[in-house]
């Protein structure tokens, strides 16, 4: 996911040269092409994540679109301030990227582990938040980016995901994208991490067999009027993610429609607090946390 | 009008305005007066009536809360209708008691100590990238300096030679309890930025002629500039300088008629 990240933003960079990563310290092996190609628009801020988020809020207002790039939590809790009072109040283009969403670092430990993330910057009114579940919605989503300014996060996974989408889909903000259509009325509605883990559950369990599996990559609280329609296709909707439950995508999901009558049952497959401090791999440590 | 009448009248309107919203940091306005009357008056290049000119230099308030000093003068420069500093603080007024960008002038919101100077690093770097000509300064509180981001952002300003970045630190050695040296020392202040990379310059920052001489220094070492300048709290109505209650209190029509008298008669 996030060798594909790069590959577009540096497809995209040859035609817009006000693309400017600033990267903290982190993208080994990843971010070299972007360096190679543009060396006068990519910056290494060092291990300053204040700086690296304020920084590019001040560039962005001289009308540069930038990607500031870390791993977890470090360009998110590390420097939420500046995000919330340089980049958003202010309405900046700056799309702050998060690589290691969930729990993809598996066992180099909570300090790693992006589990709450998703929480912190929907508190963020004018942040867009960019989720894709694997390398075709990363596509879709840089895509959604490009034709869009202000404040948006993107949050990648991190290498080797399985593609769910056949193909690239066209992203709207906030609309739903459907990979497998639902026999029954029933479905399953992920982001980010959630994409694989709905698959996982309608290919283990018989009872799942007619549930339609449709994600929402793009979201935020600039999108919550979007919901209600949607919501209200479906009978049964089980929101999928790699992220606490508390704040996450499902319990976004159900503020959607917190004034207003739905038919429709919500409920929310994320991760259980157990997992804080836990060891193991990320497939042990998502079977720990409910999945 | 020359700088030192203009500072005249930005202290009355700071005066002013603080005492019909009842609000605080008149002390911290103070201070800083005659920086921004040098700065407005002799040495900015701005275009009000073309406030989005590109290649003007931009001036970035990181103190926020001393935002009277810096809505007054730009209400005297004529960014906007001067009459509108009556509303400072009012209901529905865009003149918040924190520097606000909704002011026309105004570069950037700040409130939360730490936030300017990384943010005029980035337009400092900005503006190297497009080649254009500008600067861009940034004032500090000196109690402020302690906050880690600013160092974070001098290494990034120093390592990247942004010598079109002047830092000024408005050094009144009071915060909000007590001194600067008893609440956390920061000096050899000097010492500290040199060690940073930085080309530093003591000034007087109420001597208009030093601080001129001081701005309009061509910097040929290609390094960022960063201008220490000491200054008193409360500067200019006697009453009020150096003393740390005026970092909260709000003059009473008494004590606004005495400081006008005071300023007026200086």
């Amino acid at each position: 996911m996030r060798n594909k990240f790069i590959e577009v933003l540096v497809e995209e960079a040859k035609n817009n040269d006000k693309i400017i990563l600033i990267i903290g310290d982190l993208g080994y092996n990843v971010v070299e092409p972007f360096q190679e190609e543009f060396p006068d628009r990519f910056f290494n801020a060092g291990i300053c994540e204040q700086n690296m988020a304020s920084m590019a809020a001040g560039l962005s207002s001289e009308g540069f679109h930038v990607f500031i790039y870390s791993i977890g939590n470090f360009p998110t809790f590390r420097c939420a301030e500046q995000l919330r009072n340089d980049i958003g109040y202010h309405n900046l283009n700056v799309t702050v990227v998060s690589v290691g969403g969930g729990l993809s670092y598996g066992n180099l430990g909570y300090s790693h582990h992006a589990i709450q993330d998703l929480g912190l910057i929907r508190l963020f009114p004018e942040f867009k938040i960019l989720a894709p579940g694997d390398p075709n919605e990363t596509i879709g989503c840089m895509q959604n980016l490009f034709s869009t300014t202000g404040p948006s996060y993107l949050r990648l996974k991190k290498a080797g995901e399985p593609n769910k989408n056949k193909q690239v889909p066209n992203l709207k903000s906030g609309i739903w994208n459907k990979i497998i259509e639902s026999k029954n009325g029933k479905i399953f509605l992920s982001t980010s991490g959630g994409l694989k883990l709905a698959f996982d559950r309608l290919n283990a369990h018989k009872k799942y067999k007619d549930f339609g599996i449709y994600s929402c990559p793009i979201w935020g609280q600039k999108y919550k009027y979007l919901q209600q329609s949607q919501i209200d296709n479906f009978e049964e909707i089980i929101s999928v993610e790699d992220h606490l439950a508390d704040g996450g995508f499902g319990s976004w999901l159900r503020e959607s429609i917190a004034d207003v009558y739905s038919y429709s049952k919500l409920t929310s497959l994320a991760l259980k607090s157990n997992i804080i401090g836990a060891v193991g791999s990320e497939e042990y440590l998502l079977k720990l946390g409910g999945f | 009008m020359n700088s030192d009448l203009l500072s005249k009248e930005i202290r009355k309107l700071s005066l002013e305005m603080v005492h019909n919203s009842n609000a605080s940091h008149i002390g911290s306005a103070l201070s800083m007066v005659d920086i921004l009357a040098v700065l407005y008056n002799d040495i900015l290049k701005f275009d009000s009536n073309n406030q989005n000119w590109e290649e003007r230099d931009k001036l970035i308030l990181s103190k926020g809360h001393s935002c009277v000093a810096l809505y007054a003068v730009l209400g005297l420069k004529n960014f906007f209708d001067i009459e509108l500093l009556k509303t400072y603080g009012k209901n529905g007024s865009n003149f918040m008691n924190h520097i606000s960008h909704k002011v026309p002038g105004v570069e950037f919101s700040t409130g939360s100590l730490g936030h300017g100077l990384p943010y005029a690093v980035g337009i400092a770097l900005g503006n190297k990238l497009k080649k254009i000509d500008s600067k861009v300064y940034v004032i500090l509180g000196d109690g402020e300096v302690a906050e880690g981001s600013n160092w974070e952002a001098l290494l990034f300003a120093s390592h990247n030679k942004l010598d079109n970045l002047v830092v000024i630190v408005d050094n009144n050695n009071l915060q909000s309890l007590t001194t600067v040296d008893d609440t956390l020392s920061l000096e050899p202040y000097d010492k500290k930025f040199l060690s940073f990379g930085c080309n530093v310059v003591k000034v007087d920052g109420h001597d208009h002629e030093q601080l001129n001489k001081v701005f309009s220094l061509n910097n040929l070492n290609l390094k960022l500039n960063v201008v220490i300048a000491k200054t008193i709290k409360g500067k200019g109505v006697s009453y009020m300088e150096n003393e740390v209650k005026w970092h909260y209190k709000s003059p009473n029509t008494e004590e606004l008629s005495t400081a006008i008298k005071e300023i007026n008669n200086a």
